[in-house]
């Protein structure tokens, strides 16, 4: 894999297509790069520098950790603090602050919370600690889902009975409908997620260019590829076209993998979610199957997390949508710092306001 | 809300131990008021004294680390190389001639004694290489789960020789960067093995002396005027230490900073930058533009410098800050580390 990526670094080929790029921009465009992968490669790559005046990214709701609710994060706080309960998560959720407190916090405090790389490592922790119950917080769009459905099958194969889950998926096209419907921004363009493509394939997007007749362009994450996909966005505005394209042929297959989500679709059925920033979104969550409900903590435990509170002033909500830009937000860089986050959008590496924070200018 | 934010609960999180921000916060706001003097107050990698009262006559350089890492063995090194070369690198960045190292042990009981003597066979062999000694030492046993293992100390004594003056607020506008060879070796070596990740190019650390390159910089030219290893925070972090101390602008180039694919690749996977992954065998230094090339080519004369290169140079403007120009072209601000490095998720 490693050959290839450099390939897609090289300065000749950029400049080229940053060139056609501000040839074939005639007036003021709204991309949105839905995934924070995508944001934070613009930002690293310095991919804005090349791009024309006329031409605004705009950054989407493509970061599972920030879309995750201080309800959810209250949750599981109150699960973690049970005692002799083991709480595992991915790292990026450690220092999200829910309505009190973070996951972190409560660690410091005494309670058993631990960072997995992959939601295996829960599972052999369950297997490993048999009197100990596991519970696993999941986070992610429909890339991450099909590895925890895996594993919490591998879980059932072992016959374990202290391993659960509390579920918080989400799913993108859902969210992206949710965006064109509220229309508070004009987006021009979507770039659509990779990795999230690898998955779903380019179908789910379809609903997009023929019903709002805005073109979408699945597209890879390093530098040539973000130039690339920015450049077919333009060339189907420009022509007057809208569909869905794929500029990630190397990883993207219009009907997805078929295997990934038959895996998922057994373990989970769609449910309505909520989003911060967007609200609850019809048929954009992912629950347990009823014949999974033995994995699911929240009702294995009886948890009652204190009533969520929001944070006074945070404009992640408007940051998600787009309608707003970090520097934009009273608390950026001040009272809201990678440190001391108020809000999500500053905690995850892929958050809109932590890309800005640390690449952009201050 | 900001009232019950993290950083301000009373407490000491993991992320103020990642030498970024907040390890700078926790020095500057916690241990530097109360203790303030002088010599503390250069705030270098070593502190740099004479010896008699009036200043004049031998300067000795005086260091201290302590080593926590897990695993205790990785590719390339042990805790033990680690912590003599980390405290002889620590005295070759002011330009001192290492002599005399301490070594302290807090042992977590059930250490097993192979792997014991293990650490201190490595310790001896690293000493030999930076031809140091480790004359004093102390040993603490804990109860199982105070220590993961064995933490080990590390004090060190060198040598200043005369007239040199090397520190990271000498940096001064047109001066040249050169850094001593590829980056993030360290940092993926030891996450990867932690974790069990598996790599096509496994990556081994890049734990060494760096004394003896230091000596030959430093006969070379009296123009090196910064010396860092980039540790915990790596390349991003001690840049911006070094613009901020000297209050200069820096400008690097990434095309011209070398990675090494498996370091490269790892990154990728990981979602880490690569700038801010540690290093425990590399060095920064800044050097007059008219000695750039010639240091250049005694540090690709000894072992651990054969892949030095000029990375960039040192300019007026924005003051404290570090600016790099990316390999497609755009260019981007480089900040210090801020939190810890955490994988990505999805």
């Amino acid at each position: 894999m490693v050959r290839y990526v450099r390939e897609f670094h090289d300065a000749a080929a950029a400049r080229g297509l940053a060139a056609t790029i501000e040839r074939i921009t005639s007036r003021s465009v709204n991309l949105m790069e839905v995934c924070g992968t995508h944001t934070v490669a613009i930002f690293r790559h310095g991919i804005r520098d090349l791009l024309p005046p006329p031409l605004s990214m705009l950054s989407g709701p493509g970061c599972p950790v920030c879309v995750t609710t201080n309800g959810d994060i209250d949750k599981a706080i109150a699960l973690a603090e049970q005692p002799g309960l083991t709480l595992a998560t991915f790292g990026d959720m450690m220092k999200v602050p829910g309505s009190y407190q973070s996951l972190q916090q409560v660690k410091a405090d005494g309670s058993d919370v631990r960072v997995v790389y992959s939601p295996r490592d829960a599972v052999c922790m369950a297997r490993d600690n048999p009197q100990r119950p596991v519970v696993f917080f999941a986070v992610g769009f429909e890339t991450t889902v099909p590895t925890i459905a895996a594993s919490l099958l591998e879980a059932e194969a072992l016959g374990l009975k202290n391993f659960y889950l509390i579920s918080v998926h989400k799913l993108i096209p859902p969210a992206m409908l949710a965006l064109l419907e509220a229309g508070d921004v004009r987006i021009d363009g979507f770039i659509c997620p990779g990795h999230v493509s690898v998955v779903i394939g380019s179908q789910p997007y379809q609903f997009i260019p023929q019903q709002y007749g805005v073109p979408c362009v699945i597209t890879g994450f390093e530098p040539l590829d973000v130039l690339q996909g920015i450049e077919m966005l333009l060339r189907q505005i420009a022509e007057n076209r809208a569909e869905v394209e794929i500029q990630y042929r190397r990883g993207v297959r219009p009907e997805g993998n078929p295997l990934a989500r038959e895996l998922v679709s057994r373990v989970f059925e769609t449910s309505d979610a909520d989003w911060r920033g967007l609200g609850c979104i019809p048929a954009s969550g992912l629950k347990l199957r009823p014949e999974y409900s033995r994995f699911d903590a929240e009702e294995a435990f009886a948890i009652k997390p204190p009533p969520t509170k929001e944070h006074k002033g945070c404009l992640c909500g408007d940051i998600l949508r787009g309608v707003k830009t970090p520097p934009e937000c009273p608390l950026f860089a001040g009272t809201c710092t990678p440190e001391r986050p108020v809000g999500p959008c500053m905690v995850s590496s892929e958050g809109t306001c932590a890309g800005w924070y640390q690449y952009g200018s201050r | 809300m900001a009232k019950r934010n993290v950083a301000r609960t009373g407490k000491i999180l993991l992320a103020h131990g990642s030498g970024g921000r907040l390890s700078h916060e926790l020095v500057a706001k916690e241990f530097v008021p109360p203790w303030a003097n002088p010599i503390l107050d250069q705030l270098n990698d070593s502190a740099v004294f004479a010896l008699s009262t009036d200043g004049t006559g031998p300067r000795l350089a005086f260091t201290t680390d302590s080593y926590v890492v897990k695993p205790l063995f990785f590719k390339g090194g042990d805790i033990g190389r680690l912590a003599v070369c980390g405290t002889v690198n620590d005295l070759a960045m002011v330009g001192a001639k290492p002599l005399y190292l301490s070594a302290s042990f807090v042992i977590e009981e059930g250490l097993s004694l192979a792997n014991m003597r293990a650490v201190v066979k490595s310790m001896r062999q690293a000493a030999a290489e930076a031809d140091v000694q480790i004359v004093t030492g102390d040993t603490k046993v804990v109860e199982g789960g105070a220590a993961d293992g064995l933490f080990v100390n590390t004090a060190g004594l060198g040598l200043v020789p005369p007239g040199l003056d090397i520190g990271g607020g000498r940096a001064r506008v047109g001066d040249a960067i050169i850094l001593s060879g590829s980056i993030g070796d360290h940092g993926i070596a030891v996450i990867s093995q932690r974790e069990g990740l598996e790599f096509e190019a496994p990556v081994a650390s890049d734990v060494a002396p760096l004394n003896d390159l230091v000596a030959a910089m430093l006969t070379t030219s009296a123009n090196v005027r910064v010396l860092r290893d980039p540790t915990r925070g790596g390349l991003a972090t001690s840049l911006n230490e070094i613009a901020q101390q000297s209050g200069v602008g820096i400008q690097i180039d990434e095309p011209k900073i070398p990675i090494k694919d498996g370091v490269w690749g790892a990154c990728e996977m990981l979602g880490f930058d690569p700038l801010y992954v540690a290093n425990e065998g590399k060095l920064i230094t800044i050097v007059g533009p008219e000695d750039a090339e010639k240091v250049l080519s005694v540090m690709r004369k000894t072992r651990y410098g054969e892949e030095a290169a000029i990375i960039g140079e040192v300019v007026a403007e924005p003051q404290g800050k570090v600016l790099m120009k990316t390999t497609i072209g755009g260019t981007r601000i480089v900040h210090m580390l801020v939190g810890e490095m955490l994988p990505r998720i999805c």
